[in-house]
């Protein structure tokens, strides 16, 4: 049963549509990624259900019931936010308590609640400090502290991570996931980092122009990717989307009205292949990615270690039939046609 | 020795403040200190030492005992009232309210216009019978009140005069550190379920401590320095009800040249300011600063 459902969801700003139409469904215990570029209107969607704004149209059903119309307060959901907003002058302790002390809760129910959130958030030391004397990762547990305590169904995060370095970032990815499973509670997390939806969501709904462009879970994201936005957003270095005409080279038979999509890791060399000449390298250790051209548009080639090729030669490429994906020229969407595939001659070992 | 190029340039460039600082606050502090144990110059008598002279017939001074007394009713209601309302002004001009600009701007008008524009616009307030005040209360059939005249109210009205110069002006501050709450703040107390006066007592009000802080020390200072509207309007009178203790010493001094009781009567005044400073800046500072 889906414990969070937003229906027709739309938010104008004066003139300006930044969430249309959109619609969402959670189960509990789930972990939701809105990812999206920047402007997409992520966090506009996250304030609407967390009730800072006020939506122009649509519902959002928490548990069965309507709570578009409910004061933030009421909502029963708590929020980590992207300055993590912590009290200055409060300690880390009352920062956490915050909530349940205006809520007129008990004393004694309050220590109780923070002596078993503190120690899953390794604060049991840190309760009397002030937010200026925590580094930012400690920064980032009180927050999620604060939204934990509470015991609210739905925690919502906004962007998290994205004031913290590199290394405290994974660690801190980690930290938030294996709670979210072990408390069982339902978060949806925004961010514009794919690696950070792709690694830690359930399922991740891909923003644009405040659009649903997919709702899948990361690996159908990765391998049926719905339209050319979403191949284009996920994966590093992203899928290519080439002219049907450059097929011809191949003796393949492309639909003219029609965009080809390959993931730079799914092409591989093969002695008489689709033709292209190197004109980059960048080697990364492990493995190097070619920019190869091949007459109208340039493609993306990720090969393991580093390659024998030369910069100048003329590379044959080719590829799996399941990883040939097309899309429709005209909208951008995925079309399940099947196109006959070239056999490849394999590559004689020099 | 040599002396270094950077000393004697750093010299060079401390000396134009330093000789202000010298010559306006330094020298007449100590001068006026030293002035408050001789007795006053007259004629061909030179000054005398006369100890803690001066300060035992302060002691003794009817008046100044009237204009120490006045000062305090003055700042316990200007100070806190003036602050009180500043705050709900900020307040108000900080949330989403049609023509808030316009309402800024109306606050803060007071705080432009000088002293003694202020008192001619509320000695015509304060007439009796044509006045504002009394040609509204005449309405109701009161009236032919002497504001200014008469002892009962003449305090009262001069306090009227100053808190509603200074509200507006510490408005302007409170004002300056309300927009710098960051908003997330608010909403993350929302979010918690905080109501609207929860949000103002457990997270507006301690942020804007250190605000308040500035705020008070300003307040007591003008308490005790703003006395232009009593010698436009009232000169201390009637019968020293609005006498106060810097009005005092200006009589004392220009009016009698009375140096020397004017130099100890200084000495207190700046004793009074110095002891309120140490409290709040030694005590009260180190418990609101957060950061
Ligand atoms: N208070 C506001 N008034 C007017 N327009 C707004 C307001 N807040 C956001 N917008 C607009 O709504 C759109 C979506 O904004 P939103 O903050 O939701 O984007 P986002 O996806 O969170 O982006 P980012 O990744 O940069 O945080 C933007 O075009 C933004 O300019
Ligand atoms: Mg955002």
């Amino acid at each position: 049963m889906p414990i969070l459902t937003i229906r027709g969801l739309n938010k104008f700003w004066d003139t300006a549509h930044v969430v249309r139409d959109l619609e969402l469904e959670t189960r509990e215990g789930e972990f939701i990624a809105l990812l999206g570029p920047s402007g997409c209107g992520k966090s506009t969607t996250l304030r609407l259900i967390a009730g800072l704004e006020e939506a122009s149209s649509g519902e959002i059903l928490l548990d069965g019931r309507d709570i578009a119309a409910l004061p933030s307060a009421k909502r029963g959901i708590s929020m980590v936010f992207q300055s993590y907003a912590l009290f200055p002058h409060l300690t880390v302790g009352e920062n956490i308590t915050f909530g349940l002390s205006v809520r007129g809760e008990s004393r004694k129910v309050q220590a109780e609640k923070l002596a078993r959130v503190a120690p899953l958030l390794g604060l049991q030391a840190l309760l009397d400090r002030r937010p200026s004397q925590l580094s930012g990762g400690q920064q980032q547990r009180v927050a999620l502290g604060r939204a934990l305590i509470a015991e609210s169904p739905i925690c919502l995060l906004d962007e998290p991570l994205s004031n913290l370095d590199a290394s405290l970032r994974a660690e801190m990815r980690n930290e938030i996931r294996s709670l979210q499973r072990r408390l069982g509670i339902t978060m949806i997390f925004v961010t514009h980092d794919q690696t950070e939806a792709m690694s830690m969501a359930d399922r991740v709904a891909l923003l644009r122009e405040g659009r649903i462009e997919q709702f899948d879970t990361p690996e159908m994201l990765y391998s049926r990717p719905a339209s050319t936005f979403v191949a284009r957003f996920i994966g590093a270095p992203a899928m290519n989307v080439i002219e049907a005409a450059v097929f011809d080279a191949c003796g393949m038979n492309v639909p003219r009205s029609s965009l080809v999509g390959l993931r730079p890791e799914d092409l591989y060399p093969v002695e008489r292949g689709l033709p292209g000449r190197v004109v980059q390298i960048e080697y990364f250790g492990a493995d190097s990615i070619l920019s190869v051209d091949l007459g109208v548009t340039q493609c993306a080639v990720r090969l393991q270690g580093r390659p024998s090729t030369e910069i100048g030669t003329t590379l044959h490429l080719g590829w799996d039939a399941d990883a040939f994906h097309l899309f429709d020229a005209e909208t951008g969407l995925r079309q399940d046609i099947t196109v006959p595939q070239p056999k490849w001659t394999e590559l004689q070992p020099a | 020795m040599k002396v270094s190029r950077n000393f004697i340039i750093s010299m060079f460039l401390l000396f134009p403040a330093a000789v202000l600082l010298i010559a306006f606050t330094f020298y007449p502090t100590v001068a006026t200190l030293i002035d408050s144990f001789f007795s006053t110059p007259r004629g061909r008598r030179p000054a005398a030492f006369v100890g803690l002279g001066n300060f035992e017939r302060m002691a003794a001074d009817p008046v100044f005992h009237r204009a120490f007394f006045n000062n305090l009713i003055y700042a316990a209601v200007t100070i806190p009232v003036s602050m009180g309302l500043a705050l709900a002004m900020a307040l108000l001009v900080n949330s989403r309210i049609k023509g808030r600009g316009f309402v800024r701007l109306a606050y803060f008008t007071p705080t432009i216009l000088p002293m003694i524009a202020v008192a001619n616009i509320w000695m015509f307030f304060y007439a009796p019978d044509y006045g504002l005040i009394d040609q509204f209360l005449g309405l109701f059939g009161l009236g032919g009140t002497n504001w200014l005249g008469q002892s009962g109210t003449a305090l009262w009205a001069l306090i009227a005069i100053t808190i509603w110069k200074l509200a507006g002006f510490f408005m302007i501050f409170y004002l300056a550190a309300l927009q710098q709450i960051p908003p997330s703040l608010l909403e993350a107390a929302t979010l918690e379920g905080a109501n609207y006066l929860q949000r103002l007592r457990r997270v507006v009000l301690p942020l804007l401590m250190p605000t308040t802080l500035f705020i008070l020390i300003n307040a007591v200072i003008e308490a005790f320095r703003l006395v232009d509207h009593v010698i436009a309007l009232t000169r201390g009178g009637p019968n020293n009800s609005t006498q106060l203790l810097l009005h005092y010493i200006y009589q004392v001094a220009f009016n009698f040249w009375d140096t020397a009781y004017a130099a100890a009567l200084s000495v207190v005044l700046l004793s009074i300011l110095a002891l309120i400073a140490l409290i709040q800046f030694g005590f009260l500072d180190k418990r609101i600063h957060y950061r």
